[in-house]
């Protein structure tokens, strides 16, 4: 695994993921400025962490993801290169037009900063495939911003080509509107773009991957990827 | 001398204000401006049945062709300054 983790102004997970991805593949992820125009050579894995990029000004993502290093990013997944955004990464995606739809104000308003419960719905994807189809893991949220919306069509066509791999449920896999913390249609957690490359997801599994911190159900989605980019090599 | 250089730079730049507005688009949720709605009505300001919120960017542009620099904001708004998935703008030239 060849991972590059982009690092924006204002953005502050970008550690906790490079630590996840030196842990799980065993090799250090370059970091990459917002400004460089291009990728490592041989990256076959992008990672947009999460933060508060650029303070949230204007709209969340919405300046990083016109910042001069998501033209390779977007050249990268149309070449069918895997990308995984996570938290304002997901919006950052979003913002880009690489992923369909926005992520609006939590409904209930607040900053919302625990750990939730999500049901992985399929499990042949290269980003879920360390995990069993139904299979609910526990992984923190730290967001003000993740309710994700779009429009029926867009909403339709995502369930229909079964692009949504993680709703948010209850810890025995029940979608309910009390374990939908911050009122997401569908319970919607993240979506993959229709080349099933691209994944935006408001939790952070890079979380929850060391014994010695607590629950360790985020490493399947990296030992998963991992598994997938070192075979290809 | 110095003035004089300093007046014609100056005089051969004409700059037009405008501004733009964004607003969210019907039907969808709007948190802050419910918010904001609750909070009218806690301060007793009787009457106001709803309340959406948006933005407002006023804008110089230079040169002084209202239709070019109508055609530029709208460029403007569609990049950045609204995302077309939930809002609407609106792009007023002021001269």
């Amino acid at each position: 695994m060849k991972a590059a983790v982009l690092v924006f102004p204002g953005i502050n997970r970008e550690r906790d993921m490079a630590r996840t991805l030196r842990l799980v593949s065993g090799r250090e992820p370059a970091m990459v400025w917002h400004a460089d125009k291009d990728l490592p050579a041989g990256t076959d894995l992008v990672v947009i962490p999460g933060g508060f990029s650029y303070g949230d000004y204007l709209r969340c993502g919405a300046l990083a993801a016109r910042s001069p290093i998501m033209e390779a990013v977007r050249s990268h997944a149309g070449n069918g290169g895997l990308v995984l955004g996570v938290c304002n990464g997901f919006q950052i995606l979003c913002e880009a037009g690489l992923l369909p739809g926005v992520l609006m104000r939590n409904e209930n308003l607040r900053f919302i900063c625990r750990d939730v419960y999500l049901r992985v719905e399929r499990s042949d994807t290269p980003f879920t495939r360390g995990y069993n189809a139904g299979q609910v893991v526990r992984v923190p949220v730290a967001h003000g911003e993740g309710n994700y919306i779009a429009d029926g069509a867009t909403i339709a066509k995502l369930e229909g080509e079964g692009r949504v791999l993680f709703r948010y449920s209850s810890p025995d896999g029940m979608i309910d509107p009390n374990w939908n913390h911050n009122g997401a249609i569908n319970a919607i957690a993240g979506i993959v773009n229709e080349g099933g490359n691209v994944l935006g997801m408001m939790p952070h599994p890079e979380n929850h991957v060391e014994a010695a911190i607590g629950p360790t159900d985020g490493r399947g989605l990296f030992a998963g990827l991992v598994e997938v980019l070192d075979r290809a090599a | 001398m110095l003035g004089q250089v300093v007046e014609t730079g100056f005089a051969a730049k004409t700059a037009m204000k405008a501004r733009v507005t964004v607003t969210l688009k019907s039907g969808i949720l709007d948190p802050q401006g419910k918010a904001i709605e609750g909070a009218l009505r806690s301060l007793g300001l009787a009457g106001v049945s709803s309340v959406r919120q948006g933005k407002v960017f006023d804008i110089e542009i230079e040169g002084g062709d209202p239709a070019q620099a109508e055609a530029l904001l709208k460029q403007a708004a569609d990049k950045l300054l609204a995302n077309t998935v939930i809002e609407n703008y609106r792009v007023d030239v002021l001269g």
